[in-house]
């Protein structure tokens, strides 16, 4: 038996074809979740013993501190974006199951295509939280060396590349680093991560197709986290859902609820388990929820209502999880306490340490424009440190 | 007479225009029920509706494609793209199709539209929120670029690039889209497109400026009168078409130049100004054309300041070309 069918088809059988009338925009933005996906524990807690992964205690475990390590994170820095100690964040908060989950079935090997907004797959994959923090900081310590704004990281440590603000560029990449990774016969694949707004650029297209062409071995992670900024995701397209999208491509899309971590992680371990014996690309659509804003610079409720707040409050990955390791006997209070405590005292001292760093020297705006500093440019940097010479007279 | 910033002024023309003019249509990223990620949009939604004030999907060449479609079926779009760093994807579609439409068509067909982005750094906004890409639209034939100072100069421009007949990409220098305010008189009232506007008088030296860095010129012109030197600065205004004979008396008047814009220092507009100076008016240099720019590198986050053109930097420029 294929042990990808559950793979196939989820998408194409919901067609519920939303309209697009004013009165209907706040149904919509809620019921994206509405519809056919895979779901291994249900909201009530229910577990699908068929689908459920065979994942050791220690997993389970590892799986849930890198939950709260990211939530606990992800509110730190939005409240020392608000203090002034780092200049701009991009919450997560919301979106744990989709990201840790997704990332949790790639090998150290495998190469990761992220967002702005996938704290939490660095975190699964070991980064330094130093790093991490460093960067948000744009000290001399950031691997970017204070060249680009928070969230818009990159760590070759761990195989995460580097972003750039707009939105799908770095798909045709991804669909590129699967295409070598085959051409050279590697068995390692890529997770290309997206936004359900990216769906809509012209890049998606491109990469998309290739990676059908090509039969690359990638994974597009899309979290559909129902919004793009201000527009919900029914007016992003006029498709039943995201997922079908992939069959136009010649492969499979496949929705999952991306707030059930068991059901994300099962998902991408089939669909890497196909594309690395050959069998090329899949769509996964993780149906999930942005708790938080969109960005610090961002107020949503000028857009969205409370009670679709609460409803998805509701749905909270974190909470779906517990239930789950509760019922296994995994957690209980005093795990709680124990990985809350260890949390904290690890992001407080990573931060206090990276607070000491000092900003990169002016020097290095002109390092790193190409691989050697052109004569022009050591010109400029002459220039620039001859304005600072002068002001210190 | 009224005080606003610059991101009233835009709100104000593009509310009264669609008041005038049916024709007008809004489009774009979060512009409708959000009001635009920096509020230039607000309201708009309300008094126009969402067949006038469109919430896209996240596409720039969609929006830019589509906005030329409905130009050529006689609508008067005005695109938003969201920071002037997103336009790339939509780069084919300006190039290929808006500026060239009028040419190869023989007159034919023709798509005015204007396309308003915010660009500039100063915000902390990294490489992606803070380019200043002006020179690759004032090298493709076709376009008319526009770059204002001031809520004034935003409004009466504004007005008159969405009744110009060709297509117009419309820059606003987001670091001062707030901090910069003035007054403007009541009612309707424009600019042209295509003058240049002279900011301060004197004698000594001219400063040659657009946006953002026009304040920090005028901040430099009087920092120099401390050591006895009266500078004219000109804001451009509009860079395509350029206002040279603005620029040409007041060379001639003070036989020094210097030009400052944030934008890489390399083909960046600064090098065409000093090349029609140096074409037109080069017997009346008393010294060499100098430049106050933007590093020829990507945009940094941290170091910012560094990289962006100061009034140290320009009062530095300033000493040399005066001991020249
Ligand atoms: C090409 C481009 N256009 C516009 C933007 C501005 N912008 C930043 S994030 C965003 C919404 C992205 O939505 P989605 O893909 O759903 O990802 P999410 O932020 O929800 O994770 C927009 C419009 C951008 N970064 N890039
Ligand atoms: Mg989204």
């Amino acid at each position: 038996m294929n042990s990808s069918h559950y793979l196939i088809d989820s998408g194409r059988r919901n067609r519920r074809f939303l309209t697009q009338t004013e009165q209907q925009e706040e149904q919509e933005s809620l019921s994206h979740i509405e519809g056919d996906m895979l779901q291994v524990i249900s909201l009530e807690g229910k577990i699908n013993a068929q689908l459920e992964p065979k994942l050791s205690v220690e997993d389970l475990k590892k799986l849930y501190k890198t939950m709260v390590l990211t939530r606990v994170l992800d509110t730190k820095c939005m409240n020392m974006q608000r203090q002034g100690r780092i200049g701009f964040y991009v919450p997560c908060a919301g979106q744990e199951a989709a990201q840790i989950g997704s990332a949790f079935a790639a090998t150290a090997e495998d190469w990761i295509v992220p967002t702005y907004r996938d704290q939490g797959v660095a975190l699964i994959r070991g980064l330094d939280l130093r790093k991490l923090i460093a960067h948000l900081m744009g000290n001399s310590s950031d691997s970017m060396m204070g060249k680009q704004m928070p969230n818009h990281w990159g760590f070759s440590e761990i195989h995460f590349m580097s972003v750039a603000s707009p939105i799908a560029a770095q798909l045709p990449v991804a669909t590129g680093i699967a295409m070598s990774m085959k051409l050279k016969k590697k068995d390692t694949i890529v997770l290309a991560y997206h936004g359900d707004g990216a769906t809509s650029e012209g890049d998606f297209h491109a990469a998309y197709n290739f990676a059908g062409v090509y039969k690359a071995p990638v994974i597009f992670i899309c979290e559909n986290n129902g919004w793009a900024i201000s527009v919900p995701v029914a007016r992003q397209t006029a498709a039943a859902t995201l997922a079908i999208k992939a069959e136009a491509y010649g492969f499979d899309g496949v929705r999952v609820d991306g707030n059930d971590i068991l059901a994300v992680y099962k998902a991408t371990k089939l669909a890497i388990d196909r594309a690395r014996s050959g069998g090329g690309p899949t769509m996964i659509e993780c149906l999930t929820y942005r708790m938080g804003p969109h960005s610090t610079s961002d107020d949503p409720t000028k857009y969205r209502t409370k009670e679709e707040i609460e409803f998805w409050k509701k749905r909270d990955p974190i909470e779906r999880f517990k239930n789950y390791l509760e019922l296994r006997g995994v957690w209980n209070q005093d795990f709680e306490n124990k990985a809350r405590t260890v949390v904290d005292e690890e992001i407080n001292r990573a931060i206090e340490e990276e607070e000491k760093i000092p900003p990169p020297e002016t020097s290095s705006i002109f390092k790193d424009v190409y691989a050697e500093e052109p004569a022009s440019l050591r010109e400029q940097e002459k220039e620039e440190l001859s304005y600072e010479s002068s002001s210190k007279e | 007479m009224p005080t606003i910033n610059i991101v009233q002024a835009v709100n104000q023309a593009l509310k009264e225009e669609m008041r005038r003019d049916d024709r007008i249509v809004v489009l774009g990223e979060d512009v409708g029920r959000d009001g635009g990620v920096f509020r230039a949009t607000e309201g708009l939604y309300d008094e126009f509706g969402p067949d006038r004030v469109m919430d896209t999907p996240l596409a720039e060449s969609g929006i830019i494609g589509t906005a030329i479609g409905m130009a050529i079926y006689g609508l008067n779009p005005v695109p938003e793209i969201q920071f002037l760093d997103f336009i790339y994807p939509a780069f084919d579609q300006i190039v290929t199709n808006l500026a060239k439409l009028r040419y190869r068509s023989g007159g034919q067909y023709s798509c005015h539209l204007v396309v308003r982005a915010p660009y500039g750094g100063g915000i902390k906004g990294g490489h992606y929120h803070s380019q200043s890409s002006e020179a690759y639209f004032t090298h493709t034939a076709g376009l008319k670029v526009v770059i204002p100072s001031s809520p004034y100069d935003t409004k009466g421009l504004l007005l008159s690039s969405l009744r110009d007949p060709d297509p117009i990409i419309f820059l606003e220098p987001k670091r001062i889209y707030r901090a910069v305010k003035g007054e403007i008189p009541e009612g309707e009232f424009t600019v042209p497109i295509g003058k240049a506007r002279i900011a301060r008088e004197g004698r000594d030296v001219s400063i040659l400026a657009y946006g953002a860095m026009l304040h920090v010129a005028m901040d430099a012109a009087e920092a120099a009168k401390k050591n006895g030197v009266e500078a004219d600065v000109v804001d451009l205004r509009t860079l395509v078409p350029l206002d040279i004979d603005a620029i040409l008396s007041s060379v001639q008047k003070t036989g020094r130049v210097i030009i400052v814009h944030e934008a890489p220092r390399t083909s960046g507009f600064g090098a065409e100004i000093s090349a029609q100076i140096a074409e037109r008016a080069i017997e009346y240099l008393k010294g060499p054309i100098l430049r106050v720019t933007g590093y020829d590198t990507p945009f940094p986050y941290t170091l910012e300041e560094y990289y962006l053109p100061s009034v140290p930097k320009v009062l530095k420029a300033i000493e040399k070309l005066m001991q020249y």
